[in-house]
């Protein structure tokens, strides 16, 4: 899947993340995470927020998270949402969402 | 048998609520995707919802789904992240006919088809919003195996029948609250009372409850977690109820060593209604 346009998904609530992605200006993947709680799950969010991307084949693109402590279920949904709609896709491949 | 008194509303797009609300144990969860979202945050929140169903925390506690109606752009998408996620009861809004149950049935049995599961394991539920729902609502909740409840929700009922609610004794939801009774009772599925909309006005919220639990309503659809408490206090015998429910249980049980049909307790014969009812009593004291 590509990210052919800006797009965000979520809210800075507590509990939730603010997903922004973009398209890659250089080719290649960049994925920045900031979160308040960074030094303790800052591994565990990247590795879900990995994961997700590589459900959906997303391979590049620029993707800022902006973490308030979410639950990795609500990190993957609202990264899923922010490059659904990136790459306006209106199709959902539900085996890429589980 | 699964106890249905309190069925929270949690919107589906507030990932903060989605995060804690199974700490609250009301007895049944609803995720609405429906009302509570925005046009433009559906398509987010049906993925917060799909994944929150999966979620482990979710796998002890009653998970229901509002989704959309199904003739409008959301409901399908709704469906298949409700039945894929897991839930274990899709909600209809809006229901007027049978023919809409029938529907929805078809939809459910083909995506758990697709997902390679068992068919028959997403249970159904409906929301009779008008008064075309109150008059068809014993053909609606008859319309599937899969249905376990109906719903009256009052708010668009009203406006339906041009009236409003007036506190007290609320005549004008009578008629709906005994048809949708009625037709629950017929169909051997549960029935839930509207929700209360006042979430400071405590002795409004138990004087509402007071009426659906007098009437014979399981539950009431609820709109904040405190009314949970509230509720099931309310909904809880009393210990003269649970004492004598022990003692119909242990007559029953006496009846049924000694090969008896029917035993008498108290000069009053102990049949099978008379044996659930003192089920129920006993399961309401343990959840309170």
């Amino acid at each position: 899947m590509k990210v052919i346009k800006e797009a965000i998904a979520g809210t800075l609530e507590s509990s939730d993340l603010l997903v922004k992605v973009a398209p890659s200006q250089n080719g290649k993947l960049d994925i920045v995470i900031q979160s308040e709680v960074i030094k303790q799950f800052g591994k565990q969010i990247k590795r879900v927020v990995t994961d997700t991307l590589n459900k959906l084949a997303v391979s590049e693109g620029s993707i800022l998270i902006e973490d308030k402590g979410a639950l990795d279920c609500v990190i993957r949904a609202r990264v899923q949402a922010a490059v659904l709609r990136g790459a306006g896709s209106e199709e959902l491949n539900w085996e890429e969402l589980s | 048998m699964k106890l249905r008194r309190s069925m929270l509303f949690v919107p589906g797009d507030n990932a903060g609520m989605l995060s804690t609300t199974f700490v609250y144990k009301p007895d049944s969860i609803m995720f609405d995707l429906e009302d509570a979202v925005s046009p433009r945050e559906k398509d987010s929140a049906r993925l917060l919802v799909f994944q929150a169903l999966r979620h482990p925390a979710y796998q002890e506690i009653e998970t229901v789904v509002r989704i959309n109606e199904l003739n409008t752009e959301f409901g399908l998408k709704d469906l298949e992240a409700a039945v894929r996620g897991g839930a274990d009861v899709v909600r209809l809004p809006k229901t007027e006919k049978a023919a809409e149950i029938h529907e929805l049935e078809a939809h459910v049995a083909r995506i758990e088809k697709a997902c390679g599961r068992p068919g028959g394991d997403t249970k159904l539920m409906a929301a009779i919003e008008s008064a075309s729902g109150v008059v068809n609502a014993v053909a609606i909740a008859a319309a599937s195996p899969r249905m376990i409840g109906i719903a009256i929700a009052g708010f668009d009922y009203l406006v339906d029948m041009g009236t409003k609610r007036g506190g007290g004794s609320e005549p004008e939801l009578f008629y709906a609250r005994a048809a949708v009774l009625h037709a629950a009772r017929a169909a051997h599925i549960d029935a839930f009372d509207v929700a209360y909309g006042d979430v400071n006005d405590d002795e409004g919220f138990l004087r509402e409850v007071a009426i659906a639990k007098q009437l014979g309503f399981n539950g009431k659809s609820l709109i904040h977690p405190r009314q949970i408490e509230l509720l099931h206090k309310a909904y809880a015998p009393t210990q003269e109820e649970v004492d004598h429910a022990k003692r119909v249980l242990a007559a029953a049980e006496e009846a049924h060593r000694k090969g008896l049909g029917v035993v008498s307790l108290d000069g009053k014969m102990v049949d099978p209604p008379v044996i659930e009812e003192a089920q129920i009593v006993l399961q309401r004291a343990e959840a309170s």
